[in-house]
């Protein structure tokens, strides 16, 4: 879950600061910096990547390169809480079609798209390396294994 | 080294952290800082103890060696007052259970051999001690005595080949960068273990990080390196963080660093976060992504033993190539080349995923049978159900019917057969499995991570899916099969890396196994396991139905029309298949066509 909101520019440059003076203001350390922002605001606002591109003196153009290349990193606003479902093979064999597409009749949302309210992000993930308990939810930072579709209501109402 | 009587470990599995056991440590620790115990009593983090599904939070006690269970913050006062103070055991809060209940690592099944998973469950791998206490870093120790030519002329004779899925033999890749012009060299780790349905190298990560790090110390002692990186998918937390104080105790302890073991070889590593793309599990894509670019695969040669990360020659080797080092150090390279087959030597990790009865992680030697993993090892298909297929090798692997069953497992058989070893990941598919779904399945994943750099696999991969989806749809035509066919030989001979060339092989194989059910859901628009939505139709039997009205009130769009007491009607123009009616239905009356 996001820490700091998007549209406080002070938490935004300070995000950004941190994770510059944490790993280094060079070019080969802009994964872990854009990770870090990403995980402090929610996504990486356009405000960031000014601030990324003015201090590792990078253009943006690569910095857009890099952050929209990689999944788990987002240029657009997330919802407060972000559900990640795996959609792989082991977990697809062992149930999570039905877990699938009840998450998304719950949400009424399809992949990639966030609610209205600006609650939930709803994404597929690759593989989380825990298939031996499949279908697996991810909400935020929180892991749900063995997964059923009745079980689906009662988890999504755990968070506010 | 402070002495303490007593040791709390709290498993922090990701289950375990998800049901409070941060929240327990924290309040075992203030619990004993009140009750002035805190030099007595150490609490420390371990990996899975108990399933915790059924345990979690759960920890262990020793040196008595008791087990608590579903362990809540309001229990913690009682406990550590009964147990630490007054010395007696909280009989509501113990649980028994097997020396293994670990629910993807249980007790070594029949037939396995564990090497490189030796350590895992036993040991607390933010320990560094208890690693030392497994003979941990003698095998540095020993290399460090002997030259670097010396130490490679070992790993060759010992016939380790790479264990990411190429199987390259790891001591011919140091050779070449041992001898390779250009400095500083560097080592690395691939650890972005991305094939669904692979989670062995996460589990040796987050469970014996110590075994990694150590064969990558000797590797880099053979190459020449003195700095070296661990590259770890985002998406396994905690291995990061457990390899993190597995490296900073492994300095402390003077074991990283400086002057290793006064040998004056020097030596430091670090560990790089992915940021989520199956495609850097590619060696040169995974350089890409450390230098802070795309994670786009370059074109070989050059190889990275030439010019690697940053033009520099670099070795790269898989997490379970690494692990396996130090044991070859320790036991000799006879001893592994005693196991496994001619060409193929030593053990393997598998993670059986699927419609088994056992699924979780395995470790076997070379030379078993398929059918012996899957009936001995794996426990038999779940349910009572028939065996379909095997796919190996995850997403660019192959899929392998029941009649060759008794191949055996090793890298060239496998490929013989139209798969690969791959890393290892194994997902068994019962008779209930629709081929042209999986296949769907497959190229969908393919397709979502193929880099975009080379137009074969960006245009060819989705050409492929969108084919396989309108076959799935019923609205395949004369003449895919063909296509697919020519597609697939195009895509696996002109990408640029192993992605693109692999991602038809689960396509090929199916085809070639599997070809009439592709046929029969062209020609008959039928999807003979009843799995692709669109060929499916759900009817009640008027024969069962009784009229109770139970589907119809638990269908989500209302396509169930009836009166009490009379044989019921599902309209197929607004029926979804989502199947609820058949699993409401208590006198089987639902029937899917």
């Amino acid at each position: 879950m996001a820490n700091a909101t998007a549209n406080d520019d002070e938490a935004i440059f300070k995000a950004v600061q941190d994770a510059v003076e944490r790993h280094g203001n060079s070019r080969e350390e802009l994964i872990p910096i854009l990770n870090d922002v990403n995980h402090e605001i929610g996504y990486i606002p356009a405000k960031a990547m000014h601030e990324i591109n003015r201090l590792l003196k990078t253009p943006e153009s690569h910095l857009y390169s890099v952050a929209t290349f990689y999944r788990m990193l987002s240029t657009k606003p997330r919802g407060r809480h972000v559900i990640q479902f795996c959609e792989s093979a082991p977990c697809h064999v062992v149930g999570g079609r039905e877990v699938w597409e009840t998450l998304q009749e719950h949400l009424e949302l399809a992949e990639n798209e966030t609610s209205p309210d600006g609650k939930w992000t709803l994404i597929t993930t690759s593989c989380l390396g825990v298939c031996g308990v499949g279908p697996v939810i991810v909400i935020d930072d929180d892991i749900f294994g063995n997964v059923t579709p009745d079980q689906v209501p009662d988890i999504l109402s755990r968070y506010s | 080294m402070a002495f303490y009587r007593s040791h709390i470990l709290v498993s922090v599995d990701p289950e375990c952290v998800s049901k409070g056991a941060h929240d327990i440590i924290d309040q075992l620790n203030d619990e004993l800082i009140h009750r002035g115990l805190i030099d007595e009593v150490q609490v420390l983090e371990t990996s899975r103890i108990g399933d915790p599904t059924l345990y979690g939070p759960d920890m262990m006690v020793y040196p008595e060696g008791v087990h608590y269970a579903r362990v809540k913050s309001k229990d913690i006062p009682f406990l550590v007052e009964e147990h630490f103070l007054k010395g007696r055991v909280v009989e509501s809060l113990r649980a028994e259970i097997k020396a293994f209940s670990d629910e993807e690592l249980g007790a070594p099944m029949p037939k396995e051999v564990r090497v490189v998973l030796r350590n895992c469950g036993k040991i607390d791998p933010t320990n560094i001690e208890d690693y030392l206490a497994e003979d941990g870093y003698m095998g540095l120790a020993k290399a460090l005595s002997m030259t670097p030519d010396e130490v490679i002329d070992m790993v060759m004779k010992s016939g380790l080949r790479g264990r990411g899925g190429a199987g390259f033999p790891a001591a011919k890749k140091w050779q070449l960068a041992r001898a390779a012009q250009g400095e500083p060299k560097y080592i690395l780790c691939n650890a972005d273990e991305g094939d669904p349905g692979a989670f062995m190298n996460r589990r040796v990560l987050e469970s014996d990080p110590h075994s990694v790090i150590e064969g990558m110390i000797i590797g880099a002692y053979c190459i020449g390196a003195e700095r070296g990186y661990v590259y770890c998918r985002a998406e396994y937390p905690i291995a990061v963080r457990t390899l993190n104080i597995a490296i900073n105790q492994a300095r402390e302890l003077g074991l990283l660093g400086y002057n290793i073991m006064n040998s004056g070889f020097s030596f430091d590593l670090e560990v790089r976060q992915g940021a989520g793309a199956f495609v850097c599990g590619e060696e040169t894509a995974l350089i890409a992504s450390v230098e802070g670019a795309r994670g786009e695969p370059r074109n070989r040669p050059p190889f990275p033993a030439q010019k690697g990360l940053w033009g520099k020659p670099s070795n790269i080797n898989n997490v379970e190539t690494y692990a396996n080092v130090p044991q070859i150090m320790l036991k000799g390279p006879e001893w592994f080349a005693s196991m496994g087959t001619e060409k193929s030597k030593g053990t393997k990790t598998f993670a059986l995923a699927g419609d088994l009865n056992h699924t979780g992680l395995i470790e076997v030697p070379f030379g078993i049978t398929l059918r012996e993993i899957v009936y001995d090892v794996g426990g038999g298909i779940k349910d009572g159900k028939g065996f379909k297929a095997i796919q190996t090798g995850g997403p660019m692997g192959g899929c392998i019917p029941e009649s060759m069953l008794d191949l055996q497992v090793d890298y060239e058989t496998l490929a013989a057969a139209g798969s690969i070893m791959g890393s290892g990941g194994m997902i068994v598919m019962d008779d209930e499995t629709c081929m042209v779904d999986m296949a769907r399945f497959f190229m969908d994943f393919t397709q979502d991570e193929s880099c975009g750099k080379c137009i074969p696999c960006r245009v060819g991969t989705r050409r492929i899916l969108e084919i396989l989806n309108r076959i799935s749809e019923g609205n395949g035509r004369e003449g895919d099969l063909e296509t697919l066919d020519q597609l697939c030989k195009e895509i696996q001979q002109d990408s640029l890396c192993g992605l693109g060339k692999g991602a038809p092989n689960p396509i090929v194989s199916m085809l070639k196994h599997f070809r009439d059910e592709f046929e029969i859901h062209i020609k008959e628009k039928r999807c003979p396991a009843k799995v692709c939505r669109s060929l499916i139709h759900y009817e009640i039997s008027s024969e069962f139905c009784t009229g109770c009205t139970v589907c119809a009130r638990n269908c989500p769009v209302n396509a169930i029309t009836g009166e009490r007491r009379q044989a019921h009607h599902i309209d197929p123009d607004i029926c979804i298949r989502c199947g609820i009616c058949a699993q409401v239905c208590n006198f089987n009356a639902v029937i899917v066509n």
